[in-house]
C-alpha cells in the first residue's frame, strides 16, 4: 500500500525532516530534534503538520440529531464557532476514536459540522456516520474532506501573536477563547482558526484548503517546525491520550471513564453507548488510566507490564516516554482502581527487571 | 548529510566503533547512529567484569522516540564503563566518538577485529 503524503512533503525534506508511517500517512516525525521542538513549543512557538488527521463535514436538516447520537458530547451546547472534546463509542461504550467537533463559524443554512478523526480512521467514520444516517432515516450529507484540507497547529505561548501577525482581513485572535473558531484570511486563504491544539500549550489550529497550504505554512516561518516526535511528548506531559495505543477498540478496548475522559460523556444526552455508561457510571470502574514515573533509572514504553509491589501483573503501560520539560521518565498505564490514586507504589518491567515507579495525578505538566 | 568515520578505529554494521588501544578495545557508537536515535535519554551498561561476545547484545540506548540493542564488536571482559552516560546520556550525541564512549573491552583475541569495518566500509554502508 502506498503512504499519503501531505501537501508539504516537499517543504519537510527541504526543511531536514525525517519520516515515519503514521496512520497510512507519510509524515515528518523530527526536524532539528524532538528536544530542541518540544522546548520551542513551552517557551516560544512551534508549528505542525497535522494533515494526516481527518475532516469529516456532517451538514444538512438533521446533522445536529446525527452528531448528537454518535459522539458522547453535547453538540447541541455549540453555536457556530464552537468546539468540544468527544469521545465516538460503539453500544458498549467503548471508544472507537476521540475527536474534536467544530460547528462552522461560516455555515450557511443549515447546522454545518466539521469533525476530526484520527490519522487513517475517516472512512471508518464516514461509513458510520452513513449507515446511521441511513438507519435513523435522517437528512444529512456526510463528506469526507480529508483530501480536501491540510491541517497545521500553532502551539505555545507565543502563538497568539504569531497566528495574529499571520491574519490579513483584521480579525482578531485574543479574543478567541480555548475552543472557539472563526473564519480567517491566511496568505489569500480562507482558513478556519481554532483555539484548540495537542500540547498543553495555548495555541491554533487551522484547517487550510490543501492547494493554499504552502503559502499558509510559510506565513509562519518564526515558529519553529515540528514533527510527529515532539508533537508525542507533548501531548504525554499534558496526560492527552492517543487514539490507537491509549485506547484501541479492538487490542485495548475502554469506556470515556476507564480512560479518564469521563468529562467527555453526557449522560443526558442520547447517543450510541449512553447506557453502557450510565450502567458503568453507577457502577465505578475496575480499572482506570493513570500517570505513572519511574523512581528508578529506565523508561516507560507502550506494552510494558506493571505490577503491584509483589511482583503481580495488572496492568500495561500505554505511553511512556522521559519527559524532556520534568526529565523524568513519565507514562500513562491501565491500572486496578485500587492502585490509582496518587503516590501509589507500582512496578513497571523492563526488559524483565521490575523498575520502582508511582502513580502521579495528570496532567504531568500544566501551563 | 555526510557523517563523521574517523578511520583510527572500525566499525560495526549494527554502527557500534571500536578503538583498539593495546589489548583494549573501547566501544561507542556511529555519529551516523546518533543521528538516526535522535536526543539519547538512556543507556543501559554491563558492569566491569562482565563478558561481552562478539556479535550479541551488550546493553541497550533510548533516545526519546526509540529502544534499540548494542551489540559488541570483539569478545572479552568489560575492563570499564562510561558512568558519565548514566546522568549525561547527551554526550553520545554531543561527542559519539570522544566523550560519549560505552565500554572498554579486554581484547580476547586480536584477530576479531578484522571481522570488522574498515572506516571507508562502513562510511559507504551510511552514505
Amino acid at each position: 500500500m502506498a503512504l499519503r503524503t501531505p501537501p508539504l512533503r516537499g517543504r519537510h525534506e527541504e526543511a531536514g525532516g525525517s519520516f515515519t508511517d503514521f496512520g497510512g500517512w507519510e509524515m515528518p516525525v523530527e526536524f532539528a530534534g524532538i528536544r530542541t521542538e518540544h522546548e520551542a513549543v513551552r517557551e516560544a512557538v512551534g508549528i505542525f503538520d497535522v494533515s494526516h488527521m481527518g475532516e469529516v463535514e456532517v451538514y444538512g436538516p438533521d446533522a445536529t440529531k446525527l452528531m448528537q447520537r454518535l459522539t458522547t458530547n453535547d453538540v447541541t451546547a455549540l453555536s457556530p464557532g464552537d468546539s468540544q472534546y468527544a469521545c465516538i463509542t460503539d453500544e458498549d461504550g467503548v471508544i472507537l476514536d476521540d475527536t474534536v467537533v467544530y460547528r462552522r463559524p461560516d455555515e450557511d443554512e443549515t447546522p454545518t459540522y466539521l469533525f476530526v478523526p484520527n490519522a487513517g480512521h475517516e472512512d471508518w467514520m464516514v461509513e458510520r456516520w452513513t449507515e446511521h444516517r441511513d438507519e435513523w432515516d435522517l437528512d444529512a450529507t456526510v463528506d469526507d474532506r480529508t483530501e480536501d484540507y491540510a491541517m497545521f497547529a500553532v502551539q505555545g505561548p507565543d502563538a497568539e501573536a504569531h497566528v495574529q501577525a499571520a491574519m490579513a482581513n483584521g480579525s482578531e485572535v485574543a479574543s478567541l477563547s480555548r475552543f472557539s473558531a472563526t473564519m480567517a484570511t491566511v496568505a489569500g486563504a480562507d482558513c478556519l482558526v481554532a483555539r484548540t491544539g495537542y500540547t498543553g500549550e495555548d495555541g491554533f489550529e487551522l484547517v487550510v484548503p490543501w492547494d493554499a497550504a504552502e503559502d499558509v505554512w510559510d506565513a509562519f516561518d518564526g515558529a519553529e517546525p515540528c514533527g510527529l516526535g515532539a508533537r508525542d511528548t507533548l501531548r504525554l506531559e499534558a496526560g492527552l491520550l492517543l487514539s490507537g495505543q491509549d485506547f484501541d477498540h479492538e487490542e485495548n478496548p475502554h469506556t470515556p471513564y476507564e480512560a479518564g475522559i469521563g468529562f467527555t460523556v453526557k449522560l443526558d444526552t442520547e447517543f450510541v453507548g449512553r447506557d453502557a455508561l450510565e450502567a458503568q457510571k453507577e457502577q465505578g470502574v475496575d480499572e482506570r488510566l493513570v500517570g505513572v514515573r519511574l523512581i528508578d533509572r529506565g523508561i516507560p514504553r507502550h506494552g510494558y507490564d506493571v505490577t503491584d509491589t509483589d511482583g503481580e501483573v495488572v496492568g500495561t503501560v500505554t505511553s511512556g516516554t522521559m519527559s524532556p520539560t520534568l526529565d523524568e521518565p513519565i507514562g500513562l498505564a491501565y491500572v486496578p482502581t485500587d492502585l490509582a490514586d496518587p503516590e501509589t507504589h507500582l512496578r513497571v518491567v523492563v526488559r524483565d527487571r521490575p523498575k520502582k515507579a508511582v502513580v502521579e495525578s495528570l496532567p504531568f505538566y500544566q501551563r | 548529510m555526510s557523517f563523521e568515520t574517523p578511520d583510527d578505529r572500525k566499525y560495526n554494521e549494527s554502527h557500534e566503533w571500536a578503538l583498539q588501544d593495546g589489548d583494549t578495545v573501547r566501544v561507542g557508537i556511529s555519529d551516523f547512529a546518533q543521528d538516526e536515535l535522535g536526543d539519547v535519554v538512556f543507556v543501559e551498561l554491563p558492569d566491569v567484569g562482565e563478558d561481552v561476545t562478539q556479535g550479541e547484545a551488550f546493553g541497550v540506548i533510548e533516545s526519546i522516540k526509540a529502544v534499540s540493542d548494542l551489540y559488541a564488536p570483539v569478545t572479552g571482559e568489560v575492563t570499564a564503563v562510561n558512568e558519565a552516560l548514566f546522568d549525561a546520556p547527551e554526550q553520545v550525541n554531543e561527542d559519539p566518538f570522544g566523550d560519549g564512549w560505552m565500554l572498554e573491552i579486554g581484547l580476547s583475541d586480536e584477530a576479531a577485529l578484522d571481522e570488522l569495518l574498515a572506516a571507508d566500509e562502513y562510511a559507504d554502508q551510511v552514505a
